[in-house]
């Protein structure tokens, strides 16, 4: 049975065309930053953004979804949307080609945010490669209300990590891994991470990153109390709703299991309701 | 200053005030495409093909992209028939938006069930039948690809629907003579064409050595098929010049939209251009208008199939 539940797409998105006013390396990646004036008042950590790439007569004809890492409305260019981008891809690799003052078509913000407790929490933070982006973002908003903040980042390698000075000041402590051991400790944010969970207290974990690293931490929280809200990763053709194809298994109240788009249901979702098992099958297969 | 163009079209008996509609399958019910621009505005909104049952569709990766196009392998994932007309069609129909309600089914009788229960639903203007789908009761042949599985879906829908309702046909193009199996389902009951639906491709992911798509292969849609579109739109016209055609297929621009207009189609649906800028349809219907009173036309239907008439002198 497929649950007919209706959701609905970002009410406050909107299209625009925003002003790349900054376009910096940074390790392994490029920040962007895109002038959105008054957009950043309805931007939340977690939102994202869908981008045309390769200018009007290009073969790419799909928008790109990347996290808004943060926004920032005093700036000296106004309010401005910061964005960690892999120049990966043809679309990202045009992305990151482009000059300060180059108008950008973008659909912002999209998907679910991270949700922010009402009361001071023990939160802890993982992020897994450039997903650690928006974490940074999310890290102020919950400093701003109180909570406790420890990070983990985790990547192959030590340029993959990011971790900038400004971000590791709204963070109690940031621990880092790599696979190969060329940036702190060696190994996987999920080494220590139950140790962890028991020292500090934590209370919530809000994760970003691939989606095995995803799986991997709601598999060692399922047995706790702490909850785990993870940013998940599908490939999407229009990141508002209508392609259907961004969709991943996540299980009803009534035990059943929808296919939900991870562009309007996500990109936030509770992990211990993601059908992790089941990503990239069919769920009547396997009932 | 230019007159004003009359956009106005008809497909069937039925009427819309303006020629541009979404394509099933790229607007979901329209609710979301509703953020970007009021559906009235838009000639009518095609739903995404619902089956008789909730359906989960295809495992994921369901989408690559292609030069100037992409693969998609949904598998036809939907709340099923009653959801739809307890949820969907209401809510189109308070926004005031013209709903044309694609259905697909894996049999014939599956269709004749859905146009049963689509005969007392009051409001909606037409119904799509998708017949792209796999006959499960034909080894899986397409029932778009079998002339003879295409009558008998259309002859049953007719049957189960009544006399009112326009009946619009959606044909794919991967088949050897397209004008054949639309004089078919003309005779079987069609009012009116939707010409194309995507054509059948495949992409190797070369990292993994295996098929992209979870479903293997996927349908491929965008600017890269129009060519494709416009010569089965031309082609169709030419042998069926009484038919309305509902034109589609990569259509990215009112430039897109004239031309199979000029090849003979009485309206044009926005699919794939909408999944790179949801208010496409809005700005190709814009476009369109603006090309029609350029070249001079008073009433778009002044403008279909006039690329033909070369041929009738």
């Amino acid at each position: 049975m497929v649950a007919a539940v209706m959701s609905t797409i970002n009410r406050n998105s909107a299209q625009l065309l925003a002003t790349l006013v900054s376009n910096k390396r940074v390790g392994a990646y490029h920040q962007l930053l895109l002038n959105v004036g008054d957009l950043v008042k309805s931007c939340k950590p977690g939102n994202f953004v869908a981008i045309k790439v390769g200018g009007d007569s290009s073969k790419m004809i799909l928008r790109r979804a990347f996290a808004i890492s943060r926004v920032s409305d005093i700036s000296q260019y106004g309010g401005t949307m910061e964005l960690i981008v892999a120049p990966h891809g043809s679309g990202s690799k045009w992305l990151c080609s482009q000059v300060e003052g180059t108008e950008i078509d973008i659909i912002a913000p999209l998907g679910t945010a991270f949700g922010i407790p009402t009361e001071p929490i023990n939160a802890l933070l993982i992020g897994g490669g450039y997903g650690s982006a928006p974490l940074f973002g999310l890290a102020d908003v919950l400093k701003s209300r109180g909570c406790k903040v420890d990070m983990l980042l985790g990547a192959s390698v030590g340029s993959k990590i990011y971790a900038p000075m400004e971000g590791k000041r709204s963070v109690n402590s940031l621990k880092i891994y790599t696979e190969d051991g060329s940036m702190g400790e060696t190994g996987r944010v999920t080494e220590s991470l139950l140790e962890i969970i028991a020292q500090r207290n934590i209370d919530v974990i809000y994760s970003c990153g691939p989606m095995g690293m995803l799986r991997a931490i709601t598999e060692l929280v399922a047995e706790s109390d702490v909850i785990h809200q993870c940013a998940v990763e599908e490939s999407m053709a229009c990141g508002v709703g209508i392609c259907m194809t961004c969709v991943l298994p996540v299980m009803n109240d009534d035990g059943t299991t929808s296919m939900l788009r991870s562009c309007i249901d996500g990109p936030v979702m509770d992990g211990s309701v993601v059908r992790w098992d089941l990503v990239g099958k069919v769920p009547e297969a396997q009932s | 200053m230019t007159m004003p163009v009359d956009m106005s079209t008809t497909l069937g008996n039925a009427w819309f005030p303006h020629p541009i509609f979404t394509a099933s399958g790229c607007a979901s019910s329209g609710k979301e495409l509703a953020q970007f621009f009021d559906l009235k505005d838009i000639g009518a909104v095609v739903t995404k093909s619902v089956m008789n049952k909730p359906r989960h569709g295809r495992p994921t990766p369901r989408m690559a992209e292609t030069p100037s196009g992409m693969l998609n392998s949904i598998g036809l994932q939907g709340p099923g028939i009653d959801a739809f007309l307890a949820k969907d069609v209401p809510w189109l129909l308070e926004q005031k938006a013209r709903v044309i309600v694609s259905i697909a089914g894996e049999t014939i009788e599956e269709y004749s069930t859905l146009a049963r229960k689509l005969r007392s639903v009051s409001g909606i203007s037409a119904v799509e039948v998708n017949i792209s789908c796999p006959n499960v009761e034909n080894r899986g042949l397409v029932f778009a690809c079998d002339p003879d599985a295409s009558r008998r879906v259309i002859d049953g829908v007719r049957k189960a629907i009544g006399g009112e309702l326009p009946i619009i046909a959606k044909l794919s193009p991967d088949v050897t003579n397209l004008p054949d199996i639309a004089k078919g389902v003309v005779d079987a009951g069609a009012d009116a064409l939707a010409l194309i639906n995507t054509v059948l491709g495949m992409v190797i992911n070369i990292d993994t050595m295996k098929t992209h798509l979870g479903g293997k292969t996927g349908g491929l849609s965008g600017p890269a098929i129009r060519p494709i579109a416009v010569r089965a739109i031309y082609q169709v016209h030419a042998a069926l010049p009484q038919t309305p055609i509902l034109g589609m297929g990569g259509v990215a621009s009112g430039r897109d939209a004239f031309e199979m207009i000029l090849a003979g189609a009485s309206g044009v649906s926005v699919g794939t251009a909408s999944f790179g800028n949801p208010s496409a349809a809005i700005a190709i219907q814009n476009e369109l208008r603006d090309l029609l009173a350029q070249r001079g036309f008073a009433t778009l239907k002044d403008a279909v199939g006039f690329a033909h008439r070369e041929d009738a002198q």
